[in-house]
Order: C-alpha cells, then structure tokens, then sequence
C-alpha cells in the first residue's frame, strides 16, 4: 500500500489465481444457483399458498395469513439466521419423527430452503393478487363448461393470470438474486461472502466490492433484458384494463 | 392439487434426503470463514491455506477420519455445532469455562498470548487506564471480547465488535480504532502486511486472566462424544511425538506454538 | 425494474401494509377462537419451557437497541424521501443528462445488494483514508471516524433509489389537465410545482410510502454487520455471550412484528386523516 494507486491493482481480478477473478465468478455462479433454486420452491410455496388462500378451508386460510404476515413483517436476515439454524434442525425433528432419521444438510440445500420459504411468501401474496384480477366471469364460464376445479386451474385461471403476475414475479427474481448476499452472514460462499474474503486477504476493498456490484448489476440487466422479453410473449393478445 | 403439492413436497423432502445420504459418511470440520492468517485465509484459487488447515490435515490422517473442511461464520460456529452443520472445530478456539458448559474440548494444540496493537507513533499501555477513552476493537464472541469487555470497559474503553478480526484490522488501519486486541500470532501476522507495516505496531500483551484467555486452543466437539474426543487427543499427542505437528510449525513460526 | 411494473404490487407483497391489518370484530369466528387458543398455548410452551433468563439483564440494552433501530429507521426514510423528491422529477422532466443520470442512479442502487453497498461504504471509504492522511485532519473525521452515518448514507441512498422510482410515476402520473389548468391560471412554473404538482405527486406516491417504509425497517438489521448497535445487534450479542440461539431470534422477530405493528397501525391512522376524494 506504499504507492498511493495501487488500490486499483487490476491483475488482483485476474480469472487465474493469483488473480481472484475465478473465485468473484465461482460466488456468482453459486449465488445464482440458490438465487434459481429459492425462487422455484419459492414459486411452488407460492402457488400452494395462493390457492390456500383463495380456496382453501378457513383454517387453511389462516395458517396461510400468518406465514404471509410473519416473512412481510420481520427483516429477511432475522427469518434467514431463525431458518438456518432452527429450520433445518426442526426439519431433521421432523424427517427423524418419521423414520427418516438424520439428514445432513447441506450448506446450499440450506440456502435454498431459507431463501424459499421468504420467497414462497412474497409469490404467495403477489398470485393472489394476480389470481384475483382475473375476471370472475372467465373462471364461472369454465366452471358452467363443467370443468373440474383442477382443470379450471391449469386452463383458465393459472394461464389468464400470468399477465397479472409477470411484473410481480420478475420483480420478486431481481429480489431473490439480491437476497442471496444475506446468506453471507451464516458463511455461505456466495459472490458477497467470497468478495469480503477476497478483499480482506489482499487488503483491495474498494475494488473487489466495485467488481461484485458490478456483477450484481450484470446479473440484474440480464434478467431485466430477459424479462421484457418473457413479459412481451405472455402480453400477447392482452388487453389493458384502466 | 393437493396430491400434486404432496408429491412435490415428498420428492422435495426426499430430494433433501438423498443429498444427506451422499454425504453423511465424512466428519466435517468447521471453521470461521474468513481470512484468519497465518492459521486460515482463503487463497485466489478458493482453497483454504494456513497452519491450522495442515494441523486438521495432520490430524485427520492420525485419527483416520475423512474430513470435510467447512467454511461457517464465525458468530454462528458453536450454534453450528450443536445442530449438526458441522463436527468439529478447529478453528482457533480457546478452551473456555463459558463455552465448555455448551460444547466439549478435545486437549489445547496451541496457545499463545493476548496482546494488543495500536497506531505507530501514539503512546498505548495495553492496560484499563492506559486505554481509558480509547476505542479497542475486537472479534465478537472471542476471549478477546470478554476480556476488552471484563477489563478494559469498565475503566472507560468503547469497546467494538467486529464480525471478522480483518474487519478490525482494517478498522485501526482507517484509524477508526485506536487499539485492537487479539491473539499475538494474528496481529503479528497483520503487523507483517504492507498495510500492518504503515499504521501499527504492537503495544504489549495484557495482563494474564486464566478464566477468560483460557488453558489455550482445543478442537471443540458435541457434548458427549467421548469416542471422537478420544481419538482427537490421541491423535494430537501422536503427531506432537512423531514430528509432524514441528514439522509443519516450522513452515510458519520459529518458536514454540504449542506453548508449555 | 421493468417499467411496466407497478412498484407497490411488489412492495405489497414483500411489506406489511394497512390493509392487512385484521378488525378486531375478524376474531371472533369459532375456528379462530380455537387457532389463538393453540397459539396461546403454543406462545405459554415458549416462555414456559425455553430458557429466558438471561432476558432481565439485557434489557435496557435491548431498549436502547430499538430507539438505535427506530432512529435510523426515521432519518433515512425522511433524507431517503426528500432526495426521492428531485430523483423522480429530474426523470420526468429534466434535461437529458440529469435524467440519464438519475435512471443510471436508480438503476445501479436496486440492482445491487444493499449488503455489498454498506461494506463499500464502511470499508472501501475506510481503506482509503490510510492513504489519504488530509482526511483525518480534516473536521469530517469524527464523523467518517464512527460507523452511523455509513448506515444512515447507504440506507439513505437505497431508499431514495427505491422510492424514487415511485416518485417518478407519481410526477409522470398528475393528471396533465391539472397541470395546464393551473397554468391557465397563470402560475409561473415554481408555483404551479409547488401548488399542484407536488402535492398531487405525493398524494399519489403516499400508499406505497407505508410499504416503503416497512420494507426500509427490515433492511434496518443490516447496519449491525459494521459495528452499529441496533436491537439486531444486541441480540447477537445475547447469542454470542449465551449460546443460546432460538430464544433471542424469536424475541427479535417479535420485536420487529411489534414495531412493523405499531408503524403500519400509525401510517393507517395517519392515511385516515388525509382527505381523499372516493374513487
């Protein structure tokens, strides 16, 4: 650190060591592996939390509005520290009542299952909402068609709601990538983690944190650029009603 | 639906399940996930490096078990080990009175003193009225920590917690800090950096509290696995007898790591 | 992100909002009877049989903890509101380079963990100031010396980006016969931004300011990863000094429920009290 610029001592981003290029990517590509895997079960709570709470039972419906309200009302990190530590030691409870007995979890499955169920709370919300825009009328005449309720599902409502929901979805994808930095404080190596390791041992904060937020910014144009694309195709043929 | 979200649950839970049943074979050896030189830092190609990798090396090969290092934060390592993220520590933790009514230690493999650290140039005793007014940081949940907050607190220190002890490194290098107090292997370490060499030097060891700074470093384990601490001890004596554990030391310091 | 995307649908499902706070008339349905019972029950188990000794001792810290968190909380959605302000109007309508700057602004900060801008903040500014020495002489330093006012810039600038966004469709938003009847009128171009504009513009952007600010206390925790004490980080001290780790993260997500509570109770009492035309 004797010479005043050699903060931007760029051969430290290098792709081979000892150039830590290779291990900012390796974090990246671990972050997104847990930011795809949260989101998917994060879209399979939510479509099971959307449908229990539109059609579900009363208790059902409740059960559902307390998940919703406890991920809405208390900071990610906390529900990310409680879920690491007592989700996966109750899940083992649990797999150990049925006979499964012990599992051993691994740091990602861990990651993913955190990130899933606040993610699964957020989908859940942002369905419902989408399932409620559809126009009543369309699901009644499927019905009047004497469709069962499953086929209703798969070919009116889930389908005719997408629109609605596309925006909220993406939005809650850019939040699922960013999420995953959180998952630097249990010591998961993803990007943020792997980048303060980085900057710590070689003593170049500034730059490694510049090369992550770059590649978060990466990440999140891509998805954006994605996204306009996937919103264009599901718009097809729909009308804005406002 | 329902079926649907039950078959999706089963398989996911079954999913889980057999990730567990790959791996549930290796012992997995946790420590803190940060550059900790020379004991742990993480070189550019992501492996871990340092005195204490090679001493779970040697250790491992001694004791025959099939280790899996496992990089956790620091803050969360003894919650970690109790719910079974990880099995064991090697991780620079002292043996303490407050941490053995959780977890169990197998016998110390090194020990070395406390000190303390602080701007070249500033006079610093490393004492509760030489840093009275003074900001001291420290490693969170460390005997650093107990003892800046036992001692130094009380006298009229503000004493700052950091996650990692490169954060509080970095602190006194920015001048946030006046003091840092950690294992003198550590901050010797730091003070031997290009950064460590321009702002600090080292003010002194603190005064010597057995019930806070401990015996020294043990591996530390689940309470009751008498077998697995057998082993551990065993495997310690074995490769201080045999040479190995001088070997390696010497690769890294020039005097005796393992204390008296 | 995208612009079609309305911004409160997103901040609706991620946040807490008014409208889900249930009437106290809601809880006298038999089955919900039976669910508070078991809660209750479950709620006694909880204080009954884990271990909460340790909580006497820690609360005045805890106290303190929670007006750290509700300071920071309040001076960033205020500094992060009035910085919204001209972030949203520069993209409506403002010369090109203002607004390009304003997008890319926007964009960079929401397109970013609000994690990884803390630690740039915190400890890229601070690596520098070993060698840029004028710094410490300078009277800044015993501000650039502590770790709060990283906390309050980089939470600031986070929320200024997010709301600022809304700000942007709000000012887009204002009906433009309002705007060309007050300058039919014969407003100059500063009374009719300050008559009409703005108030319409804030009018529009108030629902979504409840889930904004929800959603900005849930970020709050973050500050603690550089050395700011807030209710978060006195917790993990609770952790650390007891090894105790269920007990105070349940008490932490409750406190947090309890203040989401109070806020979304006081942002509805307040929305209640600004005029609204129906709909």
């Amino acid at each position: 650190m004797a010479d005043p610029v050699s903060f931007i001592n760029w051969s430290l981003l290098a792709l081979e060591p000892p150039g830590w290029g290779g291990v900012l990517l390796r974090g990246l590509l671990n972050s997104i592996e847990i930011a795809i895997g949260g989101y998917t079960f994060g879209l399979v709570l939510g479509i099971g939390g959307a449908c229990g709470k539109l059609y579900g039972g009363p208790i059902t419906r409740d059960l559902m509005e307390c998940y919703t309200t406890i991920v809405r009302a208390v900071p990610e990190l906390v529900l990310i520290l409680l879920l690491y530590y007592a989700g996966t030691d109750a899940l083992n409870y649990v797999l150990a009542l049925v006979g499964i007995g012990q599992v051993d979890i691994s740091g990602l499955v861990a990651g993913i299952f955190v990130i899933g169920v606040v993610q699964g709370a957020y989908t859940t919300e942002v369905l419902r909402g989408a399932i409620k825009a559809v126009p009543a009328g369309q699901i009644e005449a499927a019905r009047a068609y004497g469709m069962s309720p499953y086929k209703v599902m798969t070919r009116v409502t889930l389908p005719a709601m997408l629109p609605y929901a596309i925006p909220g979805l993406s939005n809650l994808w850019l939040i699922a990538t960013k999420d995953t930095a959180l998952l630097a404080v249990v010591g998961f190596s993803e990007l943020t983690l792997v980048t303060r390791q980085a900057a710590g041992t070689t003593k170049a904060y500034l730059l490694f944190y510049c090369a992550a937020g770059v590649l978060y910014l990466a990440l999140t144009l891509v998805s954006d650029f994605l996204i306009r694309i996937i919103e264009r195709r599901a718009r097809r043929g729909f009308v804005e009603q406002s | 639906m329902k079926k649907t979200l039950k078959t999706i649950a089963l398989s996911l839970a079954l999913g889980i399940a057999a990730v567990g049943a790959a791996s549930a074979e290796p012992v997995k050896v946790g420590f803190a996930a940060e550059p900790y030189p020379p004991f742990t830092s993480p070189d550019a190609s992501g492996n871990w490096e340092g005195w204490e990798v090679e001493f779970q090396k040697a250790i491992c090969a001694e004791a025959k078990l099939d280790c899996v290092i496992t990089p956790v934060a620091w803050d969360g390592i003894i919650p970690a080990l109790t719910s079974k993220k990880i099995d064991m520590i090697i991780g620079s933790m002292t043996i303490t009175e407050d941490r053995l009514k959780t977890i169990d230690f197998s016998d110390k493999y090194y020990n070395t003193p406390t000190g303390v650290i602080g701007a070249k140039g500033v006079e610093l005793k490393p004492t509760p009225e030489g840093l009275a007014g003074k900001a001291i940081g420290v490693q969170v949940s460390t005997v650093h920590q107990v003892y800046a907050t036992k001692h130094f607190a009380p006298a009229g220190a503000e004493v700052k917690e950091y996650q990692t002890q490169d954060e509080a490194n970095q602190d006194l290098a920015a001048g946030r800090l006046d003091a840092v107090q950690a294992d003198t292997i550590a901050l010797d370490a730091f003070l031997q950096s290009d950064q460590g060499k321009e702002c600090c030097d080292y003010k002194g060891d603190v005064a010597q509290d057995v019930a806070v700074l401990g015996p020294g470093v043990g591996i530390g384990i689940r309470k009751g696995e008498d077998e697995l601490k057998g082993k551990l001890n065993a495997a310690i004596k074995a490769i201080r007898a045999n040479g190995t554990y001088d070997t390696f030391s010497k690769k890294y310091f020039d005097f005796n790591i393992y204390g008296e | 992100m995208t612009d079609t995307t309305p911004p409160d649908v997103t901040t609706h499902a991620m946040a807490f909002t008014p409208e889900d706070l249930p009437t106290l008339r809601s809880f006298f349905k038999p089955h919900r009877i039976v669910l508070l019972l078991i809660a209750a029950a479950l709620i006694f188990c909880i204080v009954w049989f884990m271990r909460w000794d340790w909580l006497p001792q820690y609360l005045p810290r805890l106290g303190h903890g929670i007006l750290i968190t509700l300071a920071m909380l309040f001076s960033t959605a205020i500094l992060g509101f009035l910085l919204a302000v001209p972030l949203g109007l520069v993209q409506v309508t403002g010369p090109w380079p203002l607004k390009a700057l304003a997008k890319g602004f926007c964009t960079v900060i929401r397109g970013t963990p609000l994690l990884l801008q803390l630690w740039l903040l915190y400890y890229g500014l601070g690596s520098l100031f070993p060698q840029f020495p004028a710094i410490r002489q300078s009277f800044l330093w015993p501000y650039l010396r502590e770790s709060w006012p990283y906390g309050v810039a980089a939470l600031t600038i986070s929320f200024a980006a997010y709301e600022g966004e809304v700000m942007r469709g709000a000012f887009a938003g204002v009906p433009a016969g309002e705007i060309e009847a007050a300058r039919a009128y014969g407003m100059n171009r500063w009374t009719l931004f300050r008559r009409i504009w703005l108030p319409r513009a804030i009018h529009r952007a108030l629902p979504t300011l409840t889930g904004e600010t929800v959603l900005q206390l849930k970020s709050t925790p973050l500050v603690a990863t550089i050395t700011v004490i807030d209710v978060y980080s006195v917790i993990s001290k609770v952790r650390q000094d007891t090894f105790i780790t269920y007990e105070p993260l349940l008490l932490l997500a409750m406190i947090y429920m309890c203040l989401t509570g109070i806020l979304v109770i006081t942002f509805r009492y307040l929305e209640n009290r600004i005029p609204t035309r129906g709909a």
